[in-house]
């Protein structure tokens, strides 16, 4: 996999903060790059005739043009392109795989380092932020209303896609703000909430009506729902799993969903001056390998504890970013891979998390090697905090309303390439559709069916 | 971008219990009978939930006890302030329907959910009999309401203020020896709640209880408030509030409503050292503002 640009090769990112100073806050923990390095990291691009970063993009950026009016200094006419296919790109700037996506499709990776598209992406997005932002052009208006369910990143990208496309469309949120996992998920150190409010914002200013604290299904029964013209479910994969294991159940555990939500949404960091409390935990055990675990310990690590990451296969299997990862190992975390907890131990509280060594047996359906238990390898790590980070599947609230829908093994709601599902006017896209994947997946997808949803209107 | 939600109306009924009527008409259109609200007073405020007791046009009703900091926030709020939030209904119904003799059984402040239900019960044709139990006579409330709306009436004191002399579980148990009854609805603290189900379990009598454990979000996202309930984790926000009362593990529901006793207390204690009620009137603050 080839390195971004702004990655040394022992994993440092240069515009990282000091360890000492970020773990003392939550503030952003990469400064972003400054006007001369990023007209620099332009200057690079080969301007290819067939540029395969396009194709690595699930949104469809114009990326050589971007970058070419980087180059040349016209960062507002950067924005602009940025904006024409992805109306949140400080977001994904900051949160997007890069270099599984674009960066790692550069044919600049195979000698050297691809193009920092991403960091390059945030630098355009924050420049726009602070000099007056970019709304895109509006189609006239046409007759027809359209519901989008949930305001997470496939919820705003089908808003946005939609109100540009001339419609009407309410956008409804259960909870007191919009954006979804980008706030109630992803810490503020690595995507600061202003910055994700001032994205909303711009969705909003293309004539979005927001309807927060709606939860549809029950604040608007499915039948009123299915009274607008189209509905764009994108409820997302909030809905988070427990191992099942004994003493799960014990104060002191929790689902990464709950500690993230009560830190990232309701400022648990700074009780009592917010309400919401959290148990800190002076040892805390996180057990998972994706961004989410890696967000739990680092959020961990700032509210002072000593973070443990387990995990059941090797350390190579990580499904995190790398990038995140070499974060959190910086900033103190330890992993211990190849290992699964078992039981979490405790009478009144959370003791101890007792685990079991995992061995690589097999490759399974994902060619990766199936993790077993090692007989009699029991081990206990003391804790007084344990986070469950092994994954959320789909909400299935509002898909229970809605018998007519058809969903899969998981839970999600079946849809074609275009995000129709089993009902005529009724799309998905996002988490609630693929299971737990990426924000930019799910803008990708919501952006296929908003067009979907317009095709289907001037077929009409 | 922010919703703001009225408090319409609001009333003192006993020793730090209110009730308060909020305009939200997306939650007063669509309540049903054991469902609730998540409520966030302000932007540093934490959410919790109350259950809905009533609803009048656009506007529902919450009854509510003043023992933390956030309850205690909201009894200083005065009619013609705003909540910054309010989202529901949420938790799934009672499940009211053609049972027979219904009995509803309430403790405390937990008794302000009763008539909704009562009223639901008796829509449908059942025989609905009410039984309150309160601390002595002047902590009793929806009395009135409790009488029109059920076809029998008791109330019970721990002191013998008013009305019988014991607990709401002992009337139960007279209620059940006199005729067949045939679902029972428990609300109130978990430690009555689970000391008055054992009334019903031997007769197998349908037993719901209405399970109130600390909530985030309120719509399944965080799993706060999972209880065990038939050796199961359910989540009582989205699978409840209520559940069947035999099933119940209230020990587990009673170790997790105090992980946050500490620092409930802080809390309380910071709010109250800002909004001090100078005359010891019990106002907070609100005289004072």
């Amino acid at each position: 996999m080839p390195v971004p640009a702004a990655v040394t090769v022992e994993g440092k990112n240069m515009h990282d903060r000091s360890v000492e100073e970020r773990l003392k806050d939550f503030n952003e923990v990469d400064g972003g790059m400054s006007v001369d390095e990023a007209m620099g990291e332009a200057e690079r691009c080969l301007q290819c005739k067939k540029p395969l970063c396009v194709k690595g993009c699930p949104v469809n950026i114009d990326i050589p043009s971007f970058i070419r009016e980087i180059a040349a200094g016209n960062f507002r006419r950067s924005a602009v392109i940025i904006k024409e296919q992805n109306m949140l790109p400080a977001i994904c700037g900051r949160v997007c795989p890069q270099e599984t996506q674009c960066e790692g499709q550069c044919l600049l990776g195979i000698k050297d380092k691809p193009i920092a598209i991403g960091a390059l992406e945030r630098f355009i997005a924050d420049w726009e932020r602070t000099n007056g932002a970019v709304i895109p052009q509006k189609k006239s208006p046409r007759g027809h209303r359209v519901a989008v369910v949930g305001a997470g990143p496939s919820g705003l990208t089908a808003a946005s896609e939609l109100a540009r496309l001339g419609y009407h469309v309410t956008l409804f949120e259960s909870l007191h703000a919009a954006g979804g996992v980008l706030m109630y998920g992803i810490p503020a150190f690595r995507l600061p909430k202003s910055i994700v409010k001032a994205e909303i914002e711009a969705v909003m200013s293309l004539g979005v009506e927001l309807k927060l604290n709606h939860l549809v299904g029950r604040s608007v029964p499915v039948k009123e729902l299915l009274n607008y013209d189209a509905v764009f479910i994108g409820t997302g994969a909030g809905l988070p799993y427990f191992m099942g294991i004994p003493g799960e159940n014990l104060p002191g555990v929790y689902s990464a969903n709950e500690f993230l939500t009560r830190i990232n949404m309701m400022h648990a960091d700074k009780f009592p001056e917010y309400d919401t409390p959290v148990k800190r935990g002076n040892k805390v055990v996180v057990a998972g390998g994706g961004n989410v675990a890696m967000d739990a310990a680092r959020v961990a690590r700032r509210l002072g504890g000593d973070v443990t990451l387990v995990y059941r296969r090797r350390d190579e299997d990580l499904p995190a970013r790398k990038a995140e990862i070499a974060r959190a190992k910086e900033e103190g975390v330890k992993f211990v891979c190849c290992t699964n907890p078992v039981k979490v131990l405790g009478e009144q509280a959370v003791t101890g998390v007792e685990c079991v060594k995992m061995e690589m047996c097999d490759l399974d359906a994902s060619g990766r090697p199936e993790p077993a238990p090692v007989a009699g390898s029991e081990f206990t790590i003391e804790a007084d905090v344990f986070i469950g980070a092994i994954g959320q599947g789909p909400n299935p609230l509002l898909i229970n309303e809605i018998p007519a829908l058809k969903r899969g093994k998981r839970g999600n709601i079946i849809v074609d390439e275009n995000g129709r599902t089993s009902i005529r006017n009724v799309f998905a896209g996002g988490d609630v559709a693929t299971g737990a994947a990426t924000v930019i997946l799910a803008m990708g997808n919501a952006k296929n069916a908003a067009h979907a949803i317009d095709r289907m209107f001037r077929e009409e | 971008m922010k919703g703001l939600y009225r408090v319409e109306r609001k009333e003192q009924l006993a020793d730090k219990i209110y009730q308060m009527w909020i305009r939200a008409p997306h939650v007063a259109h669509h309540a049903q009978a054991g469902q609730f609200v998540m409520i966030r007073l302000d932007e540093k405020g934490e959410r919790i939930p109350l259950t809905i007791s009533a609803t009048d046009g656009d506007s529902f009703r919450v009854i509510f006890m003043a023992v933390g900091k956030t309850t205690t926030h909201l009894a200083a709020f005065k009619a013609g302030d705003h909540v910054s939030d309010v989202a529901g209904p949420l938790g799934k119904p009672s499940d009211v329907k053609k049972y027979g003799t219904c009995v509803l059984v309430g403790g405390g402040v937990g008794s302000a959910n009763l008539p909704i239900i009562a009223r639901a019960a008796k829509a449908l044709g059942n025989r609905v009999i009410g039984i309150i139990g309160a601390r002595n006579a002047s902590m009793v409330i929806v009395e009135d309401e409790m009488k029109n709306a059920c076809d029998e009436f008791h109330l019970a004191t721990d002191d013998g203020s008013k009305g019988f002399h014991g607990f709401a579980a002992d009337v139960l148990k007279q209620v059940m020896a006199q005729e067949k009854v045939d679902a029972v609805w428990i609300i109130g603290p978990a430690i009555m709640m689970k000391v008055t189900a054992e009334c019903t379990r031997a007769a197998g009598i349908k037993t719901f209880v209405s399970l109130n454990p600390i909530m985030v979000d309120g719509t399944g996202m965080c799993g706060s408030c999972r209880v065990t309930v038939g050796g199961e984790t359910k989540f009582a926000c989205v699978d409840g509030p209520e559940f069947d009362a035999h099933k119940v593990d209230f020990a587990a529901l009673m170790q997790r409503l105090r992980i946050y006793t500490g620092e409930e207390k802080v809390s309380l204690e910071r709010y109250q050292a800002k909004h001090a009620c100078a005359c010891g009137c019990d106002c907070g603050g609100e005289k004072h503002a």
